[in-house]
């Protein structure tokens, strides 16, 4: 038990780190700054595309979103940073880290956002129509807030697995949360830091959880 | 631009990413990461929707604080990061003198992730069978467990697949990850391969497997949605 | 076109001559006319599947008829220059499941359409719909969800929302079928109040008693097709064609 508390809970190796740690946690949360605003806002323009009546964009676009589904962004991340310089494409690490999970949480939120339109009954649309609204202005008033209520919990479920992807990005030397953590255990010789990280992941992400088991419980 | 300079340009892309020497030289040793890949993801469906499902039903008895550790691990491992759980099993239980080979931690780190997300979703269809359910059966005498067992959990079995299949993959998209601490699937053999051979080849490769494992399980995924949509109405 | 003042205006305000639509292998409408007078309340009434209500939604497209046309005020709804969203400011629609949007109060209901399409500020399109409450009878629903109402109360707002817009015409398909039977008179008593304020009117409807009272015109469709057409009395006391008296007594059990 000595032993264990040593290895996982050594405060005093804790409150060395800290700092370093903190800075870490400012990375993390930069990337989430724009990570979750463009990806939100890029799923809807990806939900406009696979569910766009003309099959020339709608199936194009079904078949990317499938791929990418398929495709771990761990992969595309290391694919986009260690694969590009080969064709003297050199991107810094942040652009890959953007690039790679914009385009994974972009075809996530595209599927949430497209199940969301789904569950908005066609009658809805027609009212909206028929009192003389143009497409446009029937997705932006009628159908969009509706469906986006629909998938609150699915929304903000992906949203925190995008925060949890941002963890990916120390594979490539990215100085986030995980990164500072991971440093900090190999220069300890002590694993409070992991320990340290996962609490503050948990700071961060568990009242969402609540919230969401929350939501879906009342749905 | 000429059209000699184009072609050399294109050439030099296609002898990058798709250069056939290097495929035949580290082909095979890819080929079996995929293999690695499809064991340990098996392996970490398997345990982790069986382990979910058993903590799900477990639940259903309402024993208090039996209930109360069940959502501690649901909430943590549904919060965690997978990385930050496979650093800590890989790096810290040595030294505390656990000693766990790196594929056994990649496969108790996702197996414990989509346990707490399969769990979830196994209660979420629990609690969305109607109370008459469980009235209609307990008033022609079946007991709780048979109750349970015969009328609720296929009921719930059958809302969660869909969510089940989307978590399921996505989770297992993870094996990747076990490139990090040095597991032999497809990623970590391309990565290997791709600073022997100084060509992005088989980096291509690699993407394309992974692609190709998953991508069944994606179109089945979307067919599942649809006809889960269908037998609503 | 208003500047060729010497062109034959319609007398009627709506015109559809030769409307036909399928759906897939299935031809809904064969070929059917809809001639709706100024100021009148036109009845369809039919089995369901007829076609009713495809022919209500083809004279707004919301539905696109394959051919045909419809005239409406002396416009080519169907012309590939008319411009529909202005033009289905004019045509009211009211649906049989109301189709209220769920998430806006009843005010915005009625007052999305008056800010975005007719670009009223919000505080005359709040005086309107404060107006259209008032007249379908609801004057103190105005903060309410549509959740909290009743069906006959949604029903009315549905109405107030089409009414807002001050549409030349208003059709309604099957507005009273998905209400309780309690509830179906209020609906009816607000029709009939548009009616004696000279609003035209088209419904598809299988309210007969009401039909009687108050329809100018009657308008049986069976099979895609309109199989007899006159004025109320004519319809209900002397049926002509033999698929009309049939349904007539099928509906009276």
């Amino acid at each position: 038990m000595e032993q264990f508390t040593q290895e996982f809970f050594n405060l005093d190796v804790m409150a060395k780190v800290a700092p370093f740690l903190l800075q870490g946690l400012l990375q993390t949360l930069l990337l989430c700054s724009f990570l979750i605003p463009i990806g939100l806002v890029s799923g809807i323009l990806v939900m406009l595309l696979t569910t766009s009546p003309y099959r020339l964009l709608r199936w194009p676009a079904i078949v990317a979103v499938d791929f990418f589904r398929a495709f771990p962004p761990l992969v595309l991340l290391v694919f986009v940073y260690a694969g590009l310089p080969f064709i003297g494409l050199r991107v810094p690490a942040l652009v890959a880290v953007a690039v790679a999970f914009l385009i994974n949480s972009a075809s996530y939120y595209g599927e949430i956002y497209r199940a969301g339109m789904v569950s908005v009954p066609k009658g809805q649309r027609e009212a909206a129509r028929s009192t003389g609204l143009s497409a446009t202005q029937t997705l932006l008033y009628v159908t969009l807030p509706q469906a986006i209520r629909n998938v609150l919990p699915d929304l903000l479920s992906n949203t925190v697995e995008l925060v949890k992807l941002t963890t990916l990005a120390s594979v490539i030397s990215v100085p986030e949360l995980l990164h500072s953590a991971n440093l900090a255990r190999s220069l300890t010789y002590n694993s409070s830091p992991l320990i340290l990280a996962a609490i503050i992941y948990l700071l961060l992400l568990l009242p969402v959880v609540r919230l969401i088991a929350r939501l879906e419980h009342r749905l | 631009m000429t059209a000699a300079d184009a072609m050399s340009n294109w050439d030099r892309f296609v002898f990058t990413f798709f250069n056939a020497d290097i495929a035949t030289k580290y082909g095979w040793e890819i080929l079996q990461g995929a293999g690695v890949t499809i064991l340990a993801g098996l392996a970490v469906v398997i345990t982790g929707i069986g382990a979910g499902f058993g903590l799900a039903a477990l639940r259903a008895i309402g024993w208090k604080p039996v209930n109360f550790f069940i959502i501690v691990f649901v909430d943590i491992f549904r919060s965690l990061p997978p990385l930050a759980i496979i650093l800590v099993l890989f790096f810290g239980f040595p030294n505390i003198g656990i000693v766990l080979p790196s594929l056994i931690v990649l496969w108790m780190s996702l197996g414990a992730v989509l346990a707490a997300f399969a769990e979830e979703i196994f209660w979420a269809g629990i609690t969305s069978v109607p109370k008459g359910q469980w009235l209609a059966a307990r008033s022609t005498g079946l007991t709780f467990a048979q109750t349970l067992r015969y009328v609720i959990l296929p009921q719930a079995v059958r809302l969660g697949i869909p969510p089940l299949t989307n978590r399921a993959i996505s989770i297992t998209k993870n094996l990747a990850l076990g490139s990090a601490i040095g597991v032999n699937e497809i990623l970590g053999r391309a990565n290997s391969a791709l600073s022997m051979s100084a060509n992005a080849t088989p980096l291509t490769m690699g993407a394309l497997l992974y692609v190709l494992v998953f991508i069944p399980l994606v179109i089945a995924s979307r067919t599942l949605e649809r006809n889960y949509r269908w037998g609503e109405h | 076109m208003s500047s060729t003042a010497a062109a034959p205006v319609s007398r009627y305000l709506l015109e559809a001559r030769g409307v036909r639509k399928s759906f897939g292998p299935t031809e809904v409408l064969k070929g059917v006319d809809l001639l709706v007078e100024p100021g009148k309340l036109v009845f369809l009434i039919g089995p369901s599947g007829s076609g009713k209500s495809t022919l209500l939604r083809c004279c707004n497209r919301l539905e696109e008829p394959d051919s045909g046309s419809i005239i409406m005020d002396d416009v080519d709804l169907l012309s590939p220059r008319a411009d529909i969203n202005a033009a289905r400011r004019q045509i009211g629609m009211v649906f049989q499941s109301f189709n209220l949007y769920p998430h806006l109060t009843v005010q915005k209901n009625i007052t999305l359409a008056l800010r975005k399409v007719v670009g009223m500020s919000t505080a005359d399109a709040n005086a309107r719909a404060a107006e259209m409450l008032a007249l379908v009878g609801l004057p103190d629903k105005a903060a309410s969800y549509p959740a909290q109402l009743s069906g006959g109360q949604q029903q009315r707002i549905g109405i107030a929302r089409s009414l807002a817009l001050n549409p030349k015409i208003i059709l309604m398909d099957e507005p009273t079928s998905a209400l309780d039977p309690e509830l179906v008179g209020s609906v009816l008593a607000v029709v009939k109040d548009l009616r004696d304020r000279g609003i035209t009117m088209v419904i598809a409807s299988h309210e007969m008693n009401f039909a009687r009272e108050a329809a100018d015109k009657v308008v049986f469709l069976d099979g895609g097709l309109v199989i007899e057409e006159g004025c109320a009395e004519d319809i209900f006391l002397r049926p002509q064609e033999d698929r009309t008296r049939r349904f007539l007594a099928q509906i009276r059990h």
